[in-house]
């Protein structure tokens, strides 16, 4: 099956801020038609520069915005009419719901009967039917944060631009709202970049994700796997993981691949070339720790390495142990009664135990593409 | 406190009787009040809107000179308008001094700063990301302006009663270019202070509560407006 063409891309963005700090570089970034892409990073790293850039909604110093191939900049009100945005407020105009949801068919100049039903369609897709009479400024947070996303969705716009839309609602409301832009914007096919700062947030609505920081873009591909092999310190930093380990490739059989690293031999699987230098990463929830020495039932997790817990953090219900295998920097999440059991604590030697399929790699030379798995 | 019974008294029979020429003189003041507060409006809402949306050099200045003209003396504004009118001045071919015109340009002179100024402030209030919000849904230009305007719509109610304000109630400018000839320039505030001067404390006391109650009437108007749309948004 081909890839799906690329709807909206970037290529040597540049931004530089007037008041100084890092400034705004992004050699190439890519959005699939129909795809979600998550940018991904920390308050201040550039994040909502690149959409806006992207989004005809500020200039950029250098590069060039293509939409569908084609180069297109601000005042380009044709391709700014095939883009819509959401932003983290949802900054709803005085006035009724409907009035709110189609600002954007009026600009359009469509006729008042086909903007009546598009509002009662797009209020029906984002679950506020009926709602056309009301004030907009007497809704609760979600809403408005949904009747910012209908006003969006209602122009069936090529690409949507979405800007922390979810940031300023409390945690409940926040959970259950990115599970129904995930499924409206999935329905809606549209084209999406979507910013964030919330990694689980990005895991649930976006199919590939870039992480940001400083104004540069450190990673970026499918999301499992961008969120899976932390590339670097910071990176590992901001993904609250491990930072990738080095290796080389010494074997490759029916599709289990031996990487050599240190004294150690990891088990993946894939296809990479035989001699190749990979990085490659464990997500903490596929490692389950075991007493050394220990019987280990039957299981198809082939690898098993000896580790010693260098550091043991809260997570939320879990603990984060951080693991060191010979030089190798892994890392399991364990539940309070296990870690409790089995005695993790700093020191305290262990056996790790993952399957080949959960070793996340990917060729040394490939900075900031898509994993090869 | 007899003074003020018997003027009151006096007024009234006035006002009842139709001895005073009050509505000649009302219609005039309202002709003259209402014409340089519309033209006012027509100037300063646009440029209002332009420097406090607009970032550019010399905005600080221009806000600067918008509020310094908010209390701008209106006999400083007489003056120099009846200067330029008058027969040695720049526009004294035109033959103005002395007529309605005349008096609503000063009016307009005096207006015009107050309602840039509110405006200003008031469109300096609504968010960017609002405006931002209206180009990404793709409105631009004027779109973007008159929405800007409607968000900042308390603010421009204040305008309007900022600057209608201002001019129905003066009685420098509108004396010095108008010269309060009777049925011609008379308006009310001039009325008031001729007699005065005069001792005919009825007649003054009169016009001055109609002066009140008009503010009074032009301000609870505003001010119902302004409630009535709060309220439909807080619905």
């Amino acid at each position: 099956m081909s890839a799906p063409a690329v709807a909206l891309a970037g290529v040597g963005l540049k931004r530089r801020y007037a008041r100084g700090g890092f400034e705004l570089s992004v050699d190439s970034i890519d959005v699939p038609a129909g795809e979600t892409l998550a940018l991904l990073g920390p308050s201040g790293s550039g994040k909502t520069t690149l959409l806006e850039i992207l989004g005809l909604l500020q200039r950029s110093d250098a590069g060039q915005v293509l939409l569908d191939g084609r180069a297109v900049g601000m005042r380009d009100r044709a391709a700014r009419l095939q883009m819509a945005a959401v932003f983290q407020r949802p900054h709803l105009f005085k006035g009724s719901v409907a009035a709110n949801v189609e600002y954007g068919l009026v600009a359009r100049r469509v006729p008042k009967r086909q903007r009546v039903e598009r509002v009662a369609e797009a209020l029906e897709r984002v679950g506020l039917a009926g709602y056309e009479g009301r004030s907009a400024l007497v809704l609760s947070g979600g809403e408005a944060q949904r009747v910012s996303l209908a006003r969006a969705l209602v122009l069936e716009p090529r690409v949507l631009l979405l800007d922390e839309p979810l940031a300023s609602l409390d945690r409940l409301l926040k959970r259950q709202l990115t599970r129904d832009f995930a499924t409206i914007l999935a329905d809606a096919g549209v084209t999406v970049v979507y910013v964030t700062h919330d990694q689980d947030e990005a895991l649930v609505v976006a199919q590939r994700i870039a992480i940001m920081n400083r104004g540069r873009i450190v990673a970026c591909g499918a999301a499992e796997e961008v969120m899976g092999l932390a590339v670097d310190e910071w990176s590992a930093q901001f993904l609250g993981v491990e930072p990738a380990s080095q290796g080389r490739v010494t074997g490759v059989e029916q599709g289990l691949v031996t990487v050599a690293t240190g004294g150690l031999e990891v088990f993946a699987s894939g296809n990479p070339p035989v001699g190749a230098d990979v990085l490659f990463a464990v997500h903490p929830e596929d490692v389950l720790l075991f007493e050394p020495g220990v019987e280990l039932p039957l299981t198809t997790a082939r690898n098993r390495v000896p580790v010693t817990v260098t550091s043991v953090e809260p997570r939320g219900a879990t603990f984060y142990a951080a693991l060191d295998a010979g030089g190798v920097k892994l890392a399991a999440s364990v539940s309070r009664a296990a870690a409790a059991e089995l005695g993790v604590s700093p020191g305290a030697r262990l056996l790790a135990v993952f399957k080949a399929t959960a070793v996340r790699w990917r060729l040394v030379n490939e900075t900031t593409g898509a994993a090869t798995m | 406190m007899g003074i003020y019974v018997d003027a009151l008294r006096e007024g009234w029979i006035l006002l009842s009787s139709g001895t005073l020429d009050v509505w000649a003189i009302i219609v005039t003041s309202l002709r003259v009040s209402g014409a340089a507060t519309m033209i006012a409006l027509l100037i300063g809402i646009p440029v209002g809107l332009f420097v406090g949306l607009k970032r550019f050099v010399g905005r600080g200045v221009a806000l600067l000179v918008f509020n310094s003209g908010m209390g701008m003396p209106p006999v400083f504004v007489g003056l120099i308008v009846a200067m330029a009118l008058s027969r040695r001045g720049p526009f004294g071919d035109l033959s103005l001094l002395y007529s309605q015109t005349a008096m609503v340009i000063a009016q307009v002179i005096i207006a015009t700063p107050i309602v840039m100024a509110i405006t200003a402030a008031a469109v300096s209030a609504v968010p960017r990301e609002l405006r931002l919000q209206a180009r990404s849904l793709g409105a631009q230009g004027w779109r973007v302006a008159l929405l800007t305007l409607r968000e900042a719509r308390m603010g421009l109610i204040a305008a309007v009663a900022g600057g209608f304000g201002s001019v129905i109630s003066e009685v420098g400018a509108v004396q010095m270019v108008g010269g309060n000839l009777q049925g011609e320039t008379r308006v009310m505030t001039t009325a008031i202070v001729q007699y005065t001067r005069m001792g005919r404390y009825g007649y003054a006391l009169s016009l001055a509560l109609v002066l009140m109650a008009m503010v009074v009437f032009v301000n609870v108007a505003l001010t119902r407006m302004q409630t009535s749309a709060q309220q439909w948004e807080r619905q």
